[in-house]
């Protein structure tokens, strides 16, 4: 390849297209995880800095 | 920004030059060993979660690479072998392989945190750390013993897999872990003991350099000694059987043999026939990691279809 204008503009959309679809792709991954985990059974809610009574473990 | 005037790279960085930045190669290792410890642990895993755990693993391999290729330019340079990477090669900068490899190391293990479990993530923080500060900055550059000690850090995969589906450690990943942590010195000796000039010119004290070939003879005979009976314990794991026990007797006798031939011989012999004996154990010390792993693999899929042998003898 030769490193004229035409080519690097090319490359740059190229590595462009590439990034953004490995973002895309771990959008995706977590999204998956996350129904994955919450499908499981792991809770929606966390701690909140206050009394979450629907947290407190129960027998 | 400034200093990307400062250098002229010829041509502009691509997107594949940081996936080189993360040794693809050594990765694919590090992904089949750390997905036969998955497999071969008593707790399932959902497949989408053991994707992503596994995943994460290999980035944070990757990275550790990453930051070993900003620290070793300077040698990576003098190195035909390594010549081509992308720092030394003028394609990376080492101080963007340096923040790539921190980032890509903080994102992989919190993420296989919150995706397994922090005892998970904690191996692979310590596992990066190891590759990258003990072996890399330390040790490599500073004694012929670097191999030994830095081949923890290959080790430590199955150990991840194991935890990612268990939550913990056990003898049975301990196992794993000493047999890829014993393997990698008379594998690597092996190697070393036929292409050592470029350690030598770049300055890296090599077993074969600092003490010589009888020395490094005697090293792969004695490492391959303490390595059998690693092998072989395995076989009398929860995730043992008689397949893996009849792969591993063979695999153990001719690793055995081989390495024994190494040590009988001297380096005349060796040039004679431009080191015959050497090339063909280093080949067979890479069929012999393979299969041990495969055959865990085998195992654990003869045990998810009911076969199994009662009266095989689970001491460990």
């Amino acid at each position: 390849m030769s490193g004229t204008q035409n080519n690097s503009s090319a490359r740059r959309n190229r590595n462009n297209v590439v990034i953004g679809a490995v973002l895309l792709a771990f959008v995706a991954l977590v999204f998956s995880i996350t129904v994955v985990k919450m499908m499981g059974g792991a809770t929606m809610e966390a701690y909140d800095h206050t009394v979450r009574p629907s947290l407190e473990k129960t027998e | 920004m400034a200093d990307a005037t400062l250098i002229d790279q010829g041509r502009e960085t691509d997107v594949g030059d940081y996936f080189a930045l993360l040794k693809p190669r050594v990765m694919s290792l590090v992904v089949f060993t750390a997905l036969v410890g998955l497999l071969v642990a008593p707790v399932s895993v959902n497949p989408i979660i053991g994707f992503a755990s596994i995943l994460f693993v290999a980035i944070g391999a990757g990275a550790s690479g990453a930051l070993n290729m900003w620290w070793d330019a300077d040698i990576d340079v003098i190195m035909k072998r390594t010549r081509g990477r992308p720092v030394p090669a003028g394609k990376v900068t080492a101080n963007n392989a340096m923040i790539f490899g921190l980032w890509m190391s903080m994102i992989s293990v919190l993420m296989l945190g919150l995706t397994a479990n922090y005892l998970a993530a904690g191996l692979l923080a310590f596992t990066i750390f190891f590759y990258a500060v003990v072996y890399t900055m330390w040790l490599k550059r500073s004694t012929p013993q670097n191999i030994v000690i830095g081949g923890a850090a290959g080790a430590f995969p199955p150990m991840i897999g194991w935890a990612i589906a268990t939550g913990g450690i056990s003898v049975e990943s301990v196992l794993m872990f000493a047999l890829i942590f014993m393997w990698t010195p008379p594998h690597f000796w092996a190697l070393a003991l036929f292409m050592n000039q470029d350690y030598d010119a770049a300055g890296v004290p090599m077993l074969t350099v600092t003490h010589g070939k009888r020395t490094t003879r005697n090293h792969v005979l004695v490492y391959t000694i303490l390595l059998v009976p690693v092998a072989m314990a395995v076989a009398f794991t929860s995730i043992g059987g008689p397949l893996y026990f009849t792969t591993a007797l063979v695999l153990n006798l001719m690793f055995l043999k081989g390495a024994y031939d190494i040590w009988k011989r001297d380096d005349d012999a060796a040039e004679a026939d431009n080191y015959l004996v050497e090339r063909k154990v280093f080949r067979i010390s890479l069929y012999y990691l393979f299969l041990h792993f495969a055959l865990l693999l085998v195992e654990a899929t003869a045990k998810t279809f009911g076969l199994t042998w009662a009266a095989w003898p689970q001491w460990i």
